[in-house]
């Protein structure tokens, strides 16, 4: 039983990267695309080791990361009070739902323009479009989850004396926080997914500026090294935020 | 004691054009446990909505004298609080930590429960949640217990016994109680009192006093005889041909 888990969980996920690894030789070896086109797993390999001593690499991915962070906290801390008051009042959500769905549906990339124009070129770009990127996702899952608490915790709240803010902060956020947490981790997803198109564009530095660099130089191995950083970090955020659904005070919100 | 706890004078409610309750008055008195039996939707739970003051009746009007605690149908406790937790709310007026700590023991220990103070309701089964919120609700300086239905989303077996911990619990900390259920029997096991609610809008149909003291078994005589009594009541009233079971 554990020895199949473990079969499960790490040997065929392996087996599927050494199936795509034989591919991508394949298709390397068959010289559909030019070299210059489409590099080898040897030279991204060799690539990789080179990144890694040069710490280049290194240095962008802690730009993007920094980026990534600053304007995820500041949507999420600024969101979420927004969402539980447009939550609360049907009357505030009647105002502004439509145009927080507008901004919600409209391609934080479009902003990119603007973010240059206002922001220049430095951190200060990427970080506005990554706050776009999270800010409205993060107020409409808020707002959506506190107007559907259930109101038999504001019965049990008034029975117990509970004031305004106190069922805010005591009833209210814990209340919503399951799917708080399920929209932390889909809002940084997508925050991983802006920055390195933010950064192709308003970058001088970080992940996507790397991308970028290197196709210019046709560094065809560091691109595909650049590509599976990129990848494997957005996979780590989640497994981080994932984390956060083992609190025991929310575990009710993902077993019942 | 010449204030009741809860006194309804000529109480109607409405939802919009829909009239719910219609000229309800009633007292309860001090220690008193009253159960208000009715079809179901016939306006039984907007009346506990009115008497914990959640709700303001359209008519009339309703005098609570003290603190009044719901135990709901189901799913009433915090899901994100421990049981402790759940039952130190109310105890909040407590300041204490100690003795906030040492009646929540006193009270896992009323409801049997003590190896589960760490567990989150999620993890309880149906009938020991409800003990819980029961504990909850009479925890503090609660002067008055509203029962929504508290057994209704329990199995057969686990209502009966339920029934008979609340009526043991109830004999250790007596409080003023108001229940509602459309379960006859389980009206007039627990009850001093059996008002019988007519089809919406709401007005007292029948009401039946049940004198020996309690706790009582479900099968005691005068349980089945007021059983029987409302039964009768409920009969005439579906001379249409209707068949009203003892669960209503």
């Amino acid at each position: 039983m554990k020895k199949s888990g473990i079969i499960q969980s790490f040997a065929l996920p392996f087996a599927v990267v050494v199936c795509l690894l034989l591919f991508w030789t394949m298709i390397w070896r068959s010289g559909v695309f030019h070299e210059s086109a489409f590099p080898s797993p040897v030279a991204v390999l060799r690539a990789f080791r080179d990144e890694i001593v040069s710490g280049r690499l290194f240095t962008d991915l802690i730009t993007s990361m920094f980026r990534v962070t600053c304007g995820f906290a500041l949507a999420v801390a600024s969101g979420i009070p927004v969402g539980l008051w447009l939550g609360q009042g049907m009357l505030a959500r009647k105002a502004f739902l439509p145009i927080v769905n507008f901004f919600r549906n409209l391609s934080p990339l479009a902003w990119i323009p603007f973010a240059i124009l206002w922001f220049g070129v430095g951190d200060a770009s990427p970080i506005f479009l990554i706050f776009l990127s999270a800010f409205f996702p993060m107020v409409l899952a808020t707002m959506s989850a506190a107007a559907s608490v259930p109101n038999i915790y504001s019965r049990v709240a008034k029975d117990f004396g509970m004031g305004k803010f106190e069922k805010l902060t005591h009833v209210t956020l814990p209340a919503i926080m399951p799917q708080i947490i399920t929209a932390l981790r889909v809002t940084a997803g997508v925050c991983w997914l802006v920055v390195v198109a933010a950064e192709m564009i308003a970058g001088r530095d970080g992940l996507g500026f790397a991308v970028m660099d290197s196709r210019n130089g046709l560094r065809t191995d560091i691109l595909v090294v650049e590509m599976i950083i990129i990848g494997m970090v957005g996979v780590g955020i989640d497994r981080v935020l994932e984390q956060l659904t083992k609190i025991s005070s929310v575990r009710w919100g993902y077993e019942r | 004691m010449t204030i009741p706890p809860l006194l309804l004078r000529q109480v109607s409610h409405s939802y919009g054009r829909l009239s719910v309750l219609e000229d309800i008055s009633l007292e309860v008195k001090h220690g008193e446990f009253v159960a208000i039996v009715g079809p179901s939707g016939c306006g039984k739970t907007t009346l506990l909505n009115l008497l914990s003051g959640f709700d303001q009746p359209k008519s009339g009007t309703i005098e609570r004298k003290g603190e009044s605690r719901m135990v709901h149908q189901k799913d009433g406790l915090f899901p994100w609080l421990t049981v402790a937790e759940n039952i130190s709310l109310g105890l909040r007026r407590i300041e204490d930590e100690d003795r906030r700590k040492k009646q929540v023991e006193d009270l896992l220990g009323l409801i049997r429960l003590e190896t589960f103070e760490d567990s989150y309701p999620h993890q309880l089964s149906g009938g020991m949640r409800q003990r819980v919120e029961l504990a909850r609700a009479l925890a503090g300086a609660s002067d008055i217990l509203l029962l929504d239905e508290p057994f209704s989303a329990l199995d057969y077996l686990t209502r009966i016994h339920l029934r008979q911990e609340v009526a043991r619990i109830l004999h250790e900390r007596p409080r003023t109680v108001v229940l509602v259920t459309h379960d006859i029997e389980e009206a007039a096991q627990l009850a001093d009192r059996v008002i019988v609610l007519g089809d919406r809008p709401a007005q007292i149909r029948y009401e039946l006093t049940i004198k020996t003291a309690r706790p009582r078994g479900p099968t005691h005589p005068d349980v089945v005889r007021a059983v029987h009594d409302i039964l009768t009541v409920l009969n005439v009233e579906s001379d249409s041909g209707e068949y009203v079971s003892a669960s209503v």
